[in-house]
């Protein structure tokens, strides 16, 4: 079995109000010098297969697909 | 006319825009469940507004995917004109019929109320029954209306006239770039719209704005 990370941020570029609020909130937690927040999604996928290669290609596709919208989002996959 | 309504779970304005679609064509529309593959020949398909899957995922992410919205696409593919109101048109960017973005509005906030619309092009499939510019009220209730585009994209819909409606000055709900509140596809047949042009379509309901962009978009005169 081989186990994956997947993980989505958003692009460059693209506005996140929500990645805004908590940076204020951390402001207004008393933490100092914290610049940009992001927020993102992490996905742990298990997969049957043992082939490595083959697995990272679906991993894409699957991001490609509906992990992703690749309109406002980037990903990333690691095999674990 | 006939048009037909998409149904998917968690969607919850199906109801309104069956009676909104049943009083302006005459008939009501036929539904299509999310598992079907195969939808009726139809003048008009609707998606309505709710919270299809709870917004797993990205709002319409997982609805954009059920084997009913491939023929949607097939359908829009042959011209048939499709609406999509909220999270109808959340599952149209999602399936990639059309371009940009919904993210969540830049106040964080649910925004519950009635905003003014600028038809910002009149000459469409969608629109002949309104006069070009004319601002008309629609009610709004999204979390994830505000409406993201790279240059790009943003500069190829403005120019080719596929942003149909804006918010008008002042009352933009959400953070949309350029007050965009409804776009349409390259080919014209599919229309995206975050307010909801349905709960606005007879006297009880204390205005009809919204009833030109139906009968626009079935074919019908304008009412009287």
């Amino acid at each position: 079995m081989i186990k994956a990370r997947v993980t989505v941020t958003l692009k460059n570029g693209v506005l996140d109000p929500q990645g805004k609020a908590i940076e204020g909130a951390l402001g207004t937690l008393g933490f100092s010098g914290v610049g940009a927040v992001r927020q993102g999604k992490v996905f742990d996928i298990e997969l049957e297969s043992a082939d490595r290669a083959k697995a990272e290609a679906e991993l894409k596709s699957m991001c490609e697909k509906l992990l992703a919208n690749t309109v406002i989002e980037n990903y990333s996959v690691t095999l674990i | 006319m006939k048009s037909a309504v998409i149904l998917l779970p968690g969607l919850n304005r199906d109801r309104d825009m069956i009676a909104a679609l049943t009083k302006i064509s005459g008939k009501p529309p036929v539904t299509v469940w999310q598992t079907e593959t195969e939808i009726p020949d139809v003048d008009l398909i609707v998606i309505p507004g709710g919270f299809s899957y709870g917004d797993y995922l990205r709002c319409g992410a997982i609805a954009a995917r059920k084997p009913v919205m491939r023929t949607v696409a097939e359908k829009a593919a042959k011209g048939v004109p499709v609406i999509g109101v909220c999270n109808g048109f959340q599952i149209l960017l999602e399936a990639g019929l059309l371009p940009g973005a919904l993210m969540r509005n830049t106040s964080l906030k649910f925004v519950c109320r009635e905003v003014n619309l600028e038809v910002a092009n009149a000459n469409t499939l969608f629109t002949r029954n309104y006069a070009p510019g004319q601002i008309i009220r629609t009610p709004v209730a999204h979390h994830d209306g505000n409406y993201f585009a790279d240059p790009e994209t943003l500069a190829r819909i403005e120019g080719e006239g596929q942003v149909v409606f804006r918010y008008a000055e002042g009352t933009n709900p959400n953070g949309s770039m350029n007050d965009i509140a409804g776009v349409m596809s390259e080919g014209g047949n599919v229309l995206g719209i975050m307010p909801h042009p349905e709960d606005l379509i007879e006297a009880a309901h204390g205005g009809i704005d919204g009833r030109p962009l139906f009968e626009s978009a079935l074919g019908l005169a304008k009412a009287a």
